[in-house]
């Protein structure tokens, strides 16, 4: 995925100004930054919920940026919003089934294997998503885009609202994923640990800018990740 | 005794058969879409006459209601494709254009068909109990409003059209970026709402005489079972209708039909001002 020169913004107003980056197949990329810096808005250009006012997505070197959401979501983009955003009152089978949207034709989803990674879900199959916890809505929010078999997956604060034991079960789940099935993520992150546990290599951003490029060895320094949290 | 009790409950059910017939194809495109759609009487009204049409062709009488049904389900869909989409998010504006639809509709059949068309008449005979005489397409109709109830359920939660329906509506953002094309769930939700409007015509058409303005005698009572359910087509239009045919069946036999319409509003202004998001918004609450 390549990321050039792209602009976003809520009606007119502008959150990104121009943003330059890129993901290679089977890497796990932060970009990191404190509050209202534009991560979300970020994540909602690259998803298509928000228009591009310039610059490009390019995707297997295929340019979607005028393409529609849902045509994206079914190039092999999974998208896990901030906050979640299960579907409230249907079930976690059901909200699983959504996902099966994904796939592509000839394709069967594999229950099996995402109850492995997963196991708290299969148990909960039959209750509704808005009465789970944070973390396990992070988790049916994980595996609702696993069953239709992503190439990529957006992340949008995976620890924001969850305990810090489960940031680090989410963390390993990710990192499993992108192992043995060759997923490449792309996260955006302010919480020190998930970055750190997380990220092989990340963008700083700052005022709609990639202002930094840390490297896994920058990574591994937490006082140099703090400073540039605290930017 | 025994006979006066069955007399009340078969005009109970019958009530009931007529609230959640009429409503059920308001309450899916309200609750499935947050579109108040004025023109549901005149989808109700298009199902009744396509209905008499084929009938009187020689269609047998459960296959013509199919095809008014049908006939309300594609218009829907144009109308959706033509103009409701564009609206969307614009309730104030939906409403507008789906009065305007139905002034359209309401004189054009005026015009073109006349101000009256000849009806078929009720199907099947009438049992009496006691005294009392009763029709038994009446009970048919109690036993499809069930029926269409049960269908509907089993629409909603067990296909994967409904699925994509109900997470459409939940998190619409989250539906388009898991890969559902919104516009056409949006489109197909339309047509099932006219395509019930179309149905409760067809299947009332027997009953009523045929004129442009028939979708008026609807409106009231689908309505005020809507306002009184609220957003959820099981938990709301259901026990809504069952609440409401037990007033207006109460009232209509104590005191006459004008205190059964009555009853109906009093109903109305009381749950809107205890629940405002309706029964299933109350049943609800907490929730999300």
């Amino acid at each position: 995925m390549q990321i050039q020169g792209l602009r976003s913004g809520y009606g007119g107003k502008p959150v990104l100004q121009g943003i330059d980056l890129e993901v290679g197949k089977g890497e796990i990329v932060a970009v990191i930054g404190r509050n209202g810096v534009g991560k979300s808005t970020l994540m909602r250009a690259l998803m298509g919920l928000l228009p591009a006012t310039a610059g490009q997505i390019l995707i297997d070197d295929k340019d979607v940026t005028q393409v529609s959401p849902h045509k994206r979501a079914r190039m092999g983009i999974g998208y896990i919003p901030q906050g979640r955003d299960v579907f409230p009152r249907m079930t976690v089978a059901e909200n699983l089934a959504v996902g099966e949207t994904l796939l592509k034709p000839g394709t069967s989803p594999d229950y099996d294997r995402i109850y492995q990674y997963f196991p708290v879900l299969k148990e909960r199959a039959s209750q509704r998503a808005g009465t789970l916890s944070g973390g396990q809505q992070q988790q049916l929010a994980i595996a609702r885009v696993l069953v239709g078999r992503p190439n990529i997956i957006l992340l949008d604060e995976p620890s924001e609202g969850i305990q810090p034991n489960i940031v680090q079960d989410i963390a390993r789940n990710v990192r499993d994923l992108n192992r043995e099935l060759g997923l490449t993520v792309l996260f955006v992150e302010q919480n020190l640990d998930m970055i750190m546990l997380l990220a092989q290599h990340c963008f700083v951003i700052d005022k709609g800018q990639i202002v930094a490029r840390l490297s896994a060895e920058d990574l591994n320094d937490p006082d140099a990740v703090r400073r540039y949290l605290a930017l | 005794m025994l006979e006066g009790l069955f007399a009340f409950l078969f005009q109970f059910g019958d009530a009931f058969a007529f609230l959640v017939l009429s409503a059920s194809g308001l309450a899916i495109i309200f609750g499935m879409m947050g579109v108040i759609n004025l023109a549901h009487g005149e989808f109700i009204m298009c199902g009744a006459y396509v209905t008499v049409t084929a009938a009187q062709a020689g269609l047998p009488l459960p296959l013509a209601i199919a095809c008014g049904s049908l006939a309300a389900g594609i218009i829907g869909i144009i109308l959706e494709r033509a103009i409701i989409n564009r609206l969307f998010n614009r309730p104030l504006d939906t409403i507008v254009a789906t009065w305007g639809i139905s002034l359209i509709a309401t004189q054009g059949t005026l015009i073109l068909l006349g101000s009256t068309m000849p009806g078929v008449g009720t199907p099947l005979g009438s049992f009496s109990v006691g005294d009392y005489s009763f029709s038994e397409y009446r009970v048919v109709l109690m036993a499809i409003a069930v029926l269409l109830m049960g269908g509907l359920y089993l629409l909603f939660h067990r296909t994967r059209y409904g699925i994509l329906a109900r997470a459409t509506i939940q998190v619409p953002h989250m539906a388009s970026a898991l890969g559902v094309n919104t516009k056409v769930v949006h489109s197909l939700t339309f047509g099932l709402g006219a395509a019930m409007a179309g149905l409760a015509g067809g299947l009332y058409a027997p009953t009523m005489t045929l004129v442009p303005t028939m979708g008026t005698a609807f409106i009231v009572e689908s309505f005020v079972t809507v306002v009184v359910g609220g957003a959820d087509v099981f938990l709301g239009t259901a026990p809504a209708a069952l609440i409401l045919a037990f007033i207006k069946s109460g009232m209509t036999g104590l005191y006459g039909q004008l205190f059964g319409l009555i009853g109906l509003l009093l109903t109305v202004i009381v749950v809107i001002r205890i629940m405002p998001r309706g029964l299933s918004g109350w049943l609800l609450r907490g929730r999300e």
